[in-house]
């Protein structure tokens, strides 16, 4: 893409209000995630016994965790390991869901039904499912986590690129190619990935806020990283046992996953407008 | 009719296959030693050979994969480790409670969104259409063990009008059957508008409106009936959703269903139940997809498979 189309891209994006709102987020969380425990000194294994569990005060806008940890710096290192996991998740998934989805749009024949029945056998295991099944056997842990959630987004990927694909190969510049003898590898790369990044693109997206979801779902219920490596789906899965007493200490991961989540899912929905070309 | 029911059910056996093949992988290849885990920490290493013999652990791979199936195909998902009864009894012991929450779920989930779709196609670009897509982007953006955790505070802690857990009461199923229905009802709800705004512009639309008939009859019989197989379509997909939020809702809540199950059953390492509810939960939505497919028969006249 030419940085004009970038630049058209942009602002088609952030004029809808879902676009402005989830860039603005990501933005936001994105910066915290990758700046603030550089610029923080706070060791997430040290407790503070004498100061467990405290409501919000100066010191410690949030209160404090059952570790006596100030809440609001945990939470920035946690963004650090649940946003991680997410991006780390659907890197897997681009990883197989990519060359797959093209291969079997691309070459059709055997490759495809054997590919689509993978895929649609996957897609018969819901997400949490898949994802809690692999990591009984695989033990919890961040890359285990990574490759649990991984495997689920795969399938979405396929689809995606295969139906860009599929498109692709009935079009005369690829027959041409194909006449001049250009290799199948070099096709693919050249022409039937780039027609299939904009619905990646928004793909990626939404599955972004699937990872986040499971991810921090097996964090929640002690299957995911371990403590203390803060990440939201523990916290919030540690804030559990004090629902009773701190009903705050659940209140701010949960917020943070959703917000995240919820930032992934608007900035889809307003890239999958932005990259209609009916739209434009 | 007949042959595609029977050409639909066939389609689905290859799925079904495939999914219980990708089971069985996914136990034996993973790493770690089932006879060792189920044997526990003190058991000998003669106890833990023996034990891997009774399994058939100890047998090739291929054999033990044909056994694997024909097992299956007798509906024999062998023994719980923890529970040491057959896995297929305990899952039929705690089915029904999960059938039940996402029943209800999926009928709240249902009724608010099917009506609220209604009201938000008959009030375009109005207050109650941006609701409902806030809410809809809301539930798939929302973590259902938080919303589940919140819902618990509010309900359970301040106000003290329901139970936190369990299923002792009839009240203790709100909780979680709101919470599950939470993430479905906006969907459902945007799903509805759409189509029946499709449906509203049809020719046959405006002249039921011509010919007289009620307003109220107009977008009931001749709108939403036909506008109805997109709305099944995502009830459909939901439901299979609502299964895999089963999982998690149930053990905040306490609900004493699969779902819940499958999670205790990872920390007891209950392979063998892991295993069997794995399959159950994609069986299931493979299930649920079929049955979604055949009432399209039923809703709509029109579709017709040959």
């Amino acid at each position: 893409m030419s940085g004009s189309t970038d630049q058209a891209l942009w602002r088609r994006l952030l004029r809808q209000r879902s676009g402005a709102i989830g860039v603005a987020v990501l933005a936001v969380y994105a910066a915290t995630a990758i700046v603030g425990p550089l610029l923080i000194r706070f060791d997430p294994a040290h407790q503070d016994l004498a100061n467990v569990l405290l409501g919000p005060s100066l010191a410690h806008p949030l209160g404090t965790d059952n570790y006596g940890r100030d809440e609001l710096l945990v939470l920035v290192f946690g963004a650090r390991a649940t946003l991680g996991l997410g991006v780390m998740a659907v890197a897997v998934g681009l990883l197989f869901g990519v060359p797959l989805g093209a291969l079997s749009g691309y070459l059709g024949g055997w490759t495809d039904v054997v590919v689509q029945r993978v895929a649609e056998v996957l897609l018969a295991f819901p997400s949490v499912v898949l994802a809690l099944a692999l990591v009984a056997g695989l033990g919890p842990g961040l890359r285990n986590v990574v490759i649990a959630v991984g495997v689920g987004s795969i399938p979405g990927f396929i689809r995606v690129v295969r139906a860009s694909a599929l498109q692709v190969r009935a079009l005369m510049f690829v027959e041409a190619a194909r006449a001049l003898g250009v290799s199948p590898p070099v096709i693919l790369v050249r022409h039937v990935l780039p027609n299939a990044a904009a619905p990646l693109i928004v793909q990626a997206s939404v599955q972004m806020g699937v990872a986040i979801l499971v991810a921090a779902g097996l964090g929640f219920f002690g299957l995911g990283v371990q403590p203390p490596t803060p990440e939201w789906g523990e916290l919030l899965g540690e804030a559990h046992t004090y629902i009773f007493s701190d009903a705050n200490l659940a209140t701010f991961p949960g917020l943070c996953i959703l917000l995240a989540v919820l930032a992934f899912n608007l900035t889809g929905d307003a890239l999958r407008d932005a990259l209609d070309p009916r739209l434009a | 009719m007949l042959t595609y029911l029977a050409r639909r059910l066939l389609a689905a056996v290859p799925t079904l296959w495939g999914v219980a093949t990708a089971v069985f992988i996914m136990a034996r290849l993973l790493p770690g030693d089932p006879a060792r885990v189920i044997a526990g920490l003190l058991a000998t290493p003669e106890q833990v050979d023996l034990l891997r013999h009774q399994l058939g652990l100890d047998r090739p791979l291929p054999v033990q994969y044909v056994d694997y199936l024909a097992h299956l195909a007798r509906l024999d998902l062998g023994t719980s480790a923890h529970f040491g009864t057959p896995v297929t009894a305990e899952i039929g012991s705690r089915l029904p409670y999960t059938a039940e929450l996402a029943l209800v779920a999926a009928v709240i989930a249902s009724v608010v969104g099917v009506l609220a779709g209604v009201a938000a196609a008959l009030r375009r670009n109005t207050t109650v259409d941006l609701a409902i897509s806030a809410v809809s982007v809301l539930g798939i953006s929302m973590p259902s063990y938080w919303l589940g955790l919140m819902l618990i505070v509010v309900f359970a802690v301040q106000l003290r009008v329901l139970p936190v857990a369990g299923a002792d009461s009839p009240a203790g199923i709100v909780l979680p059957a709101v919470t599950l229905a939470l993430l479905s009802v906006g969907l459902v709800a945007r799903m509805t508008r759409s189509s029946l705004l499709e449906v509203l512009g049809q020719d046959y639309v405006r002249t039921a409106r011509a010919k007289g008939a009620r307003p109220a009859r107009v977008v009931l019989a001749h709108g939403l009936r036909n506008a109805m197989v997109p709305i099944l379509t995502a009830l459909g997909l939901q439901l299979g959703a609502l299964m895999g939020g089963a999982v998690l809702t149930e053990s905040v809540f306490g609900w004493p269903g699969v779902g819940r199950l499958l999670l205790d059953s990872i920390f007891f390492r209950d392979y063998p139940m892991v295993q069997g509810l794995v399959l159950l939960f994609a069986v299931t939505y493979i299930v649920i997809n079929l049955l979604v497919d055949l009432l399209y028969l039923y809703v709509d006249p029109r579709v017709r498979f040959d």
